[in-house]
């Protein structure tokens, strides 16, 4: 997808890209073949600027050819910077501003309770989007309608826009700060397939609570130029040598 | 007014399942009968009018009709890029309903006034804008809202507003209504100042002069073609409005006549002036002082005819 647009948010999708990964294999109940199955499970993929991962696993699962990867961002692409409900199928919810996808999220798990139906809600976000007031505002009614059916993945890597969230708006006791919100925690390493899979076949945690799975990880996993690395969090134009350096290392590790 | 709109959710409830009442801390009063009927639809939330937004919108993507009710300037101002986003980007059936549309909360000061809502809400794309003139109108609007394709917002006045709606006129949302017709002079209004208008057409008429009062409860979509037929007739354009004058119906008017080379009518918009109207006092008071009167009203309009 780089290569095809040149451009993204490198370091927030590397950060996510097993997360989602171990949801579209393992977990979440969707039919690519039809995007709008009433019963489906409810992503939302909140912390939309890592949308290169969701749009990875969408293309794999059969969302949509792959081929549409390639034209990313070009004009009149189904796939923009920011992922569209309404023009990529499988994307459930238009997000980019950050902190809309929980409230969305409570929503839908309400709508799920109402009609009395089994499908689940699952939320992702960022640690810097938690900065925003609205994530807490959600959070609060999330825990006030103990609804067990939403599970929150938090992609905790410490890392924001400008650098290191302790030097930005450090969120620490962050697990506490759930807790006391209603939800029951657990923690995971969000780069660690088994163990993602585990946790989050065991949601929810309690039954009559919602539940978030804090996952410690890595912004720009995978590469040594893109980890800990806050020029790689937004590139609006990848340079051909830095391509050519990400492709080398990716034919190494292989 | 808000009676009216309030007790209709309840009607529309028996009528449509998919039919969810959310609120913001907001007082029981007309919503008892509908709580203890549809205790599971009836979700009444924290003062957080942001995240409300969000999961209305949640709802509605997963197949109900929300009916949010709040103070009218914490669901357009505080939460603007809620509604766009997350309801009109997405093009869901939420349904709006501000309390307290203009200045109806004046003695409560400028927090509390939406003097600018019609205006922002409009630069929104999909979404639809309504503001009834009287609680009958307003049981009209919201019996015709099941079935609108995207969000609504319905601002309501204060109540108690004089009855000058009547059901053999019609109503569909997105046609102004001729409230009465006349060749000299149009009146266009919406929501109360439709009552002024009316009274300026008595007062106007007592001078041997005919007018036509077009009521715009739809704000948007913008009934440019009602308004291009009266304004074709007429001598004189006067527009009305409890609402800014930077975007609101005085200025939809003028772009529709402008655009349509129509802009040769003598015209004239009254509303509030780029000023916080902070007087407090009464709603009467404020549009009282900013010249929203009949008899201010029938003025300007023969001033464009002498003219
Ligand atoms: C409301 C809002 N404010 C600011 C931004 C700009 N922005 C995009 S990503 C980002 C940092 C997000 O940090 P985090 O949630 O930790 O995600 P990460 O990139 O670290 O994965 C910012 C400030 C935005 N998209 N939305």
């Amino acid at each position: 997808m780089l290569v095809g647009s040149g451009r993204g948010h490198v370091g927030a999708a590397l950060s996510v890209m097993e997360i989602c990964r171990v949801l579209y294999d393992d977990i979440l109940r969707v039919d690519p073949k039809n995007p709008q199955w009433a019963d489906r499970d409810r992503f939302i993929f909140s912390k939309g600027h890592g949308c290169l991962a969701l749009y990875v696993m969408l293309a794999e699962k059969g969302f949509f050819p792959k081929e549409e990867l390639m034209r990313s961002c070009h004009f009149g692409s189904m796939l923009g910077g920011h992922p569209e409900s309404r023009k990529t199928p499988g994307v459930e919810a238009s997000t980019g501003a950050l902190g809309h996808g929980l409230s969305i999220g409570v929503g839908c798990a309400l709508a799920a309770r109402i009609d009395k139906k089994s499908w689940r809600t699952f939320v992702l976000i960022g640690d810097g989007e938690s900065n925003e007031g609205s994530v807490w505002e959600a959070a609060l009614s999330a825990g006030k309608h103990r609804l067990a059916s939403l599970t929150v993945l938090v992609d905790y890597n410490k890392f924001q826009s400008y650098g290191p969230s302790k030097d930005i708006q450090d969120l620490e006791p962050f697990a506490d700060k759930w807790r006391s919100f209603g939800f029951a925690v657990r923690e995971v390493d969000g780069h660690d397939v088994p163990a993602l899979g585990e946790a989050l076949r065991a949601t929810p945690f309690d039954a009559a609570k919602p539940s978030v799975l804090i996952c410690h990880t890595v912004k720009g996993k995978g590469f040594k130029t893109t980890e800990h690395n806050a020029d790689w969090h937004h590139k609006a134009k990848v340079k051909p040598e830095e391509l050519a350096a990400l492709l080398a290392e990716l034919e190494a590790s292989a | 007014m808000r009676k009216a709109c309030l007790l209709a959710v309840h009607d529309l409830a028996k009528r449509d399942p998919r039919v969810v009442f959310v609120g913001s801390d907001i007082t029981k009063q007309n919503l008892e009968k509908f709580a203890a009927e549809f205790p599971d639809r009836y979700l009444m939330e924290g003062i957080y009018e942001q995240h409300i937004i969000g999961m209305c919108a949640g709802l509605a993507m997963s197949g109900k009709i929300p009916y949010l009710n709040t103070i009218a300037t914490f669901i357009t101002r505080r939460c603007y890029e809620q509604v766009l986003i997350d309801l009109c980007l997405h093009e869901l059936p939420v349904r709006l309903l501000g309390s307290g549309g203009g200045t109806v909360y004046a003695p409560l000061g400028p927090t509390h006034l939406a003097n600018e809502d019609i205006a922002i809400m409009r630069a929104i794309p999909n979404m639809t804008i309504i503001a009834p003139c009287d609680a009958d109108e307003m049981k009209r609007v919201m019996m015709q809202t099941l079935d609108w394709h995207g969000p609504i917002y319905i601002r309501i006045a204060k109540g108690g507003d004089k009855v000058v709606s009547s059901d053999a006129r019609g109503f569909k949302i997105g046609e102004a209504i001729p409230m009465r017709e006349g060749k000299d002079v149009l009146l266009v209004s919406t929501g109360i100042t439709t009552q002024i208008a009316l009274e300026a057409a008595d007062l106007l008429s007592k001078d041997g002069l005919t007018v036509t009062v077009l009521h715009f409860h739809t704000l948007k979509p913008f009934d440019q073609a009602r308004l291009l037929h009266y304004a074709a007739q007429a001598r004189a354009v006067l527009t009305t409005e409890e609402h800014t004058l930077m975007g609101g119906l005085g200025s939809a008017v003028a772009e529709t006549l402008m655009d349509a080379g129509q802009g040769g009518v003598p015209f004239a918009r009254l509303g509030f002036p780029d000023v916080f109207t902070e007087e407090l006092g009464s709603q009467a008071e404020i549009m009282g002082k900013y010249g929203l009167t009949s008899a201010n009203l029938a003025a300007k309009a023969k001033g464009l005819l002498k003219a």
